[in-house]
């Protein structure tokens, strides 16, 4: 779908997607401002605001004190004002002090004024492990934003959708949590981490249409067409599970979620009724994880059409290991082993 | 709806944004001549029971006691036997040589993660060594320093940074994230600030108890911009609490110089005014000093006279960590005209001066650290590095999360099991204590 209608042929990686998406939206859009810890002069620890501050200039991009408290509560602020703050929170692991002000002021800004304010802000943040950061470098809190009434949650997996869905975002009149996954914005990663990796260059999903275009939020992405089960995954776990079906042969479809709240319920009914078996795969850890939202939904909504117990693939419920990364991480043998014990039912 | 951002009050002069911006960028000369250094002793010394507002013009000033010509001065010198001056010293050298090998040993793959301290030793080493060795220290990420001169042993440290089989941490910690309840050293946590709370909290419980120990935190002055550092400073003046709140301003946080975290302002020690705490704003390269400052906080804290926030004026001379390039936002410059020079060469010309040592002692003390710290890593590593096999065994993956195992994780940790027999099937049994997998 993707690569179907590209005006150029440019490859990204995913942070280049990101860099271009908000640097179409300062262009585009006075009202929408970026700020975060290094993410001025210096363009961010990951490099995704390079370049923005000295093209936009330092009230359009600017580094913050190191308070999340303060730079989710100054997003409210401003959104109140009529801006369209894009801050950054410089890991997930991070977000936890600015959890007051996003759960019980920007996600319930409309509710309670009555439509009198919004909070206009997508707030990113590169999430997941995969790169030995240990407890506080690695966590997947994706959860804990979907059980609050009033947040949207993005999380792409690809250049092409990480660009389009930022756009969505930020042009989006609801607070938006877009949760980047860190393990893949220089390439895609398929859990066999003791196999060299592939850059995003030789990815189809690599090609980049230049200028505007959005990736509606609630949407999900057919990866690829199968019969014999549905997986549903989302971030870096898409190209993980990509993977150990194409290692084992296995004729899955796979929907990558992209939007977690609005979720594409449709997309996921469909699937279901087609195949009658059902994998769901995160990284986060499993209980009261998204897959717990997504098994009930397809239970409550497909039971007559499932031939087999859902299975849900997620990271172990303890915090993130340095060491044992790869020992927790839900890699190709737990998902191998869980696609077999569907298929044999 | 909202507003929109173009509707703008009418008839009133227009508003501007201020966004602070360092004095220097890469590339640029560095220019250090309005950069306020005090003269070192002429600094008052006030009782350490005074009121906290007695301490007001300190927290302006820049408490020194070595001048430039290396010798102690004033009524803060704390007139340090030569045989404490020299194990400062050595303590200080000893973090230099460990913080070279550690960084390199991550370059060369060993690990994952380091972080020096390099220019900052005296904000941990002298200023720890005034604490008594039971007093509760809270640290950030940069205080390796307090530990190796309490003692702990430098095999230890590296086995934490290997994450190896031998790491008592047990390798789920990111390097350098130490904890020692044996040398009174808290677990250092990856979330900045959250310890300075926290060490109000232990101070005010050991104060319920009629304890004697006193607490002393330590946080980049960076994170003194998060909710928990201004909570800290607000419990510890309600409660009076025997504590130190130690704020290492080293000039950046990350890429962010101090202007982020308000200092085009005012001193990080002069918010301690607006709380009612008393403050000190100490020369952080002067290790003297620094054991003085601190020696008063906790003269101050012992005698049931409140809190201290001290700030340790100093710089961070290298980069953030392993991860950080530091040339790519400020000039390198800085580094070379620091004033306040470096802490352990101050520290030698000073004993020098006292006629307590000399170059050829220093130089056979550098070398006999760097062989030290070499024999630990030879030590460690028998015990494994980073992603070579040797690490504590997948079960411990799932211990400590409950004080006991729910049955949840009894059925994840059977899962783990499996998984391993499947990617390694000749690897060692399970269970086996001495050694992991051979992932
Ligand atoms: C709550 C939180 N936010 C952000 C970070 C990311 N981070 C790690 S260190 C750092 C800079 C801290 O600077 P400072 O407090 O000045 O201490 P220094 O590193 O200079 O010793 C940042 C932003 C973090 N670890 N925790």
């Amino acid at each position: 779908m993707s690569a179907s209608e590209p005006k150029g042929e440019r490859r990204l990686n995913m942070i280049e997607a990101i860099n271009e998406a908000l640097a179409i939206k300062l262009e585009q859009d006075p009202d929408v401002i970026i700020m975060g810890e290094d993410v001025g002069y210096f363009g961010g620890v990951f490099r995704a605001t390079a370049g923005l501050q000295e093209k936009f200039g330092k009230t359009r991009v600017f580094d913050t004190p190191i308070s999340e408290c303060g730079i989710i509560g100054a997003a409210v602020g401003m959104g109140a004002y009529g801006l369209r703050p894009v801050p950054e929170i410089q890991f997930a692991d991070y977000i936890y002090p600015g959890l007051d002000q996003l759960i019980s002021e920007a996600a319930r800004l409309r509710y309670r004024s009555a439509r009198e304010y919004i909070a206009p802000m997508t707030v990113r943040s590169p999430f997941g492990g995969g790169i030995f950061g240990g407890q506080t470098h690695s966590q997947s809190p994706e959860a804990l934003f979907t059980h609050v009434a009033g947040l949207k949650t993005v999380i792409p997996a690809t250049p092409y959708d990480a660009k389009g869905l930022l756009i969505a975002a930020i042009e989006d009149n609801d607070p938006v949590i877009f949760f980047e996954p860190k393990r893949i914005y220089n390439a895609p990663f398929t859990g066999y981490y003791d196999k060299p990796v592939e850059p995003w260059k030789k990815h189809r999903d690599s090609i980049v249409p230049e200028g505007h275009y959005k990736i509606p939020l609630g949407k999900a992405r057919q990866v690829q067409s199968g019969e014999a089960l549905t997986v549903l995954a989302y971030g870096t776990m898409v190209h993980v599970a990509e993977a150990v079906c194409q290692a084992k042969g296995v004729d899955a479809d796979i929907l990558d979620l992209r939007t977690l709240m609005p979720l594409d319920i449709d997309a996921i009914e469909a699937s279901v009724e087609k195949t009658g078996r059902c994998l769901i795969v995160h990284e986060a850890t499993r209980t009261s994880g998204f897959g717990a939202e997504l098994s009930a939904l397809v239970m409550e909504r497909c039971f007559y059409h499932l031939e087999a117990p859902i299975e849900r693939v997620t990271g172990f419920d303890t915090p993130y290991p340095h060491s044992l990364e790869w020992a927790y991480f839900p890699g190709p043998v737990r998902i191998g082993e869980a696609i077999d014990k569907i298929l044999s039912e | 709806m909202a507003e929109k951002a173009s509707e703008k009050g009418a008839n009133r002069p227009a508003l501007s944004l201020h966004v602070p911006e360092p004095k220097s960028r890469p590339g640029e000369a560095v220019d250090f001549a309005d950069f306020p250094v005090s003269v070192a002793g002429a600094q008052p010394r006030p009782d350490e029971t005074c009121e906290a507002i007695a301490t007001s013009d300190l927290c302006y000033d820049l408490v020194r006691v070595l001048g430039d010509d290396d010798a102690a001065h004033g009524p803060w010198d704390p007139k340090l036997s030569s045989d404490t001056l020299r194990q400062m010293l050595r303590h200080m050298a000893m973090v230099r040589a460990f913080d070279e090998r550690m960084f390199r040993g991550q370059r060369q793959g060993k690990t994952s993660f380091y972080m020096k301290c390099t220019g900052e030793e005296a904000t941990s080493v002298a200023a720890s060594m005034a604490l008594a060795s039971d007093d509760m220290i809270f640290p950030s990420y940069r205080q390796q320093g307090i530990l190796i001169a309490r003692g702990y042993p430098l095999t230890e440290m590296i086995n934490q940074i290997y994450s190896n089989k031998a790491d008592k941490l047990k390798g789920r910690q990111l390097p350098i994230m130490y904890s020692s309840r044996e040398h009174s050293f808290f677990s250092i946590s990856g979330n900045l600030a959250t310890q300075t709370p926290q060490a109000v909290g232990w101070a005010m419980a050991s104060a319920i108890k009629g304890d004697s120990r006193i607490a002393a935190t330590w946080v980049g002055e960076g994170s003194t911009a998060e909710g928990d550092f201004h909570s800290a400073c607000t419990f510890a003046a309600v409660y009076n609490a025997p504590v130190i709140l130690n704020v290492v301003n080293n000039q950046w946080a990350i890429s962010s110089f101090s202007g982020f975290a308000g200092a085009e302002r005012t001193t990080f020690a002069a918010r301690a005014l607006g709380y009612g705490i008393a403050g000190l704003r100490v020369d952080g390269n002067d290790a003297l000093a620094c054991y003085a400052a601190q020696q008063w906080a906790a003269n101050r804290a012992r005698a049931n006279a409140g809190p201290t926030l001290i700030e340790f004026f100093t710089y961070r001379a290298e980069g953030h960590s392993t991860s950080d390039d530091p040339s790519g936002y400020r000039s390198a410059q800085e580094r070379e005209e620091w004033p306040l020079g470096d802490p352990v060469m101050r520290l030698k010309k000073h004993m020098i001066g006292l006629g307590e040592w000399d170059e050829e002692r220093q130089e056979a003390m550098d070398a006999d650290c760097a062989t030290l710290v070499k024999l630990a890593t030879k030590d460690a590593e028998k015990n494994g590095i980073l992603g070579h096999g040797l690490h504590h065994p997948f079960r411990t993956m799932f211990e400590d999360v409950f004080e006991e195992l729910p049955w949840h994780l009894q059925e994840q940790a059977e899962q783990a099991r499996r998984e391993r027999e499947i990617k390694w099937p000749d690897a060692p049994p399970y269970d086996a204590d001495e050694f992991g997998d051979a992932s």
